[in-house]
């Protein structure tokens, strides 16, 4: 009987301690840990190219972390991207700011960078944002360097590019 | 001598569809067993709860030494901050399910075979029968379901421990940065694609492990010697049909 009751005891403590693991590494060490999603309202941005950006890419102010992208659909009217905005309840961002979508790092992944505006109004759910910035594409700066340099001398092929 | 070698594959091909039979009888009988709850909760103790020690040392050790040879190997590209990324994403992707696997199929599942042979051998099987006990209900489907809850708990706590391993390695020898080793860690595991993905694996390793055991315990030449073969095998064709299994459903997830 004692026998019996010690495998039970046994078990029970076998599978609380799996499951304690499974509890452990689902929230400590993924992005479930960062990821606390409180109430939360909804703006929407438009851009003509959002290059790198992916679902649940992050929205920031002043670098920090305030949301994270919803949606991301092709407007088939004007044919840009139009991307939904998760903001968390607690942040109030006025409604003339600019979205922009910056490159963490070099080359590290996209998100978005609210520049705060100075209006005395904020965001409300469902808003639209009208100054937005689409990422930066490689080769249009590259473009841009080569257009640029037209008038000026050719330079040789073996001087420096930045000079 | 060529007469041998398709009476062979002939075998080998018999023993393949000889196991696909008795998991389609073990899955008859699996409503039958819950009869003898009791019976699965003991076999979870013994086939899960025994094995932690191996597992936890196990997992201790091979999170130590991916800590260890990863920040070896990323510190040339100046790259150490990803190591809690790295070791993350290859333990509850791979190694854990993987490695639990063949620990199980070494200590538990051996274990499995040499009971379910020797009760071959003594008849204990064939008397079963004759008080109209079934004995894959009795004795072979607790087995199988305790295989298949225990394994993905074993490799959870393999990863946990890996990743405490690494962390001991990473950070408290090597003196990288607590916060990047989380911080980065936590911004790239997923649960759904990473964690969740590992726990199928790790089910169905368990299945397949702990059908193999069975099977070979069952249908063991009823002799000692019958019995330390069926052994044998039961720890060759786990860790290949794992090894194989795990590439296919790899392929699968990806």
């Amino acid at each position: 009987m004692a026998q019996r009751q010690s495998f039970q005891v046994g078990t029970g403590l076998f599978i609380l301690l799996g499951f304690a693991a499974l509890a452990y590494l689902a929230t400590q060490t993924t992005s479930l840990a960062n990821y606390r999603q409180g109430p939360s309202y909804d703006i929407v941005a438009r851009f003509t190219n959002i290059g790198q950006l992916k679902l649940r890419a992050p929205v920031k102010v002043a670098g920090v972390r305030v949301g994270s992208v919803d949606g991301i659909v092709l407007e088939p009217d004007k044919l840009d991207a139009k991307v939904t905005l998760s903001i968390d309840d607690r942040y109030k961002i006025p409604d003339d700011s600019a979205a922009a979508i910056f490159t963490s790092g070099l080359l590290g992944d996209q998100y978005i960078a609210l520049q705060p505006g100075g209006s005395p109004d904020n965001f409300r759910n469902g808003d639209e944002v009208v100054l937005t910035q689409s990422s930066m594409q490689l080769e249009e700066l590259i473009g841009k360097y080569l257009v640029g340099q037209g008038d000026k001398p050719k330079p040789d092929a073996d001087t420096p590019a930045t000079q | 001598m060529s007469a041998r070698r398709p009476a062979f594959l002939a075998s080998g091909l018999a023993q393949v569809g000889a196991c696909g039979i008795f998991l389609i009888r073990i899955l008859r009988a699996l409503p039958l067993s819950l009869r003898y709850l009791r019976e699965t909760v003991r076999q979870i103790f013994f086939v899960g709860a025994m094995s932690l020690t191996i597992i936890m040392i196990c997992g201790l050790f091979v999170g130590m030494v991916l800590g260890l040879q990863l920040y070896h190997t990323l510190s040339i590209f100046g790259g150490t901050a990803a190591l809690g990324t790295v070791v993350a994403l290859s333990l509850y992707r791979e190694l854990g399910p993987v490695v639990t696997a063949l620990l199980f199929a070494g200590r538990a599942g051996t274990s499995i075979t040499a009971e379910i042979g020797l009760m071959r051998a003594t008849d204990q099987l064939d008397a079963m029968e004759m008080m109209a006990v079934d004995p894959l209900a009795y004795v072979v489907a607790p087995r199988f379901l305790a295989g298949l809850i225990a394994m993905p708990l074993l490799a959870c706590v393999f990863n946990a421990l890996g990743i405490f391993g690494a962390h001991l390695v990473g950070v408290s020898w090597l003196g990288l940065d607590s916060g990047t080793f989380w911080s980065n860690m936590t911004s790239s595991v997923d649960v759904w694609t990473d964690v969740m993905n590992g726990v199928w694996k790790s089910a169905v390793f368990g299945a397949v492990c702990t059908l193999i055991a069975t099977f070979q315990g069952y249908t063991t030449p009823p002799t000692s010697e019958g019995v330390a073969y069926a052994t044998t095998r039961t720890v060759v064709f786990s860790s290949i049909a794992t090894l194989a299994i795990d590439f296919v459903m790899t392929a699968f997830l990806m």
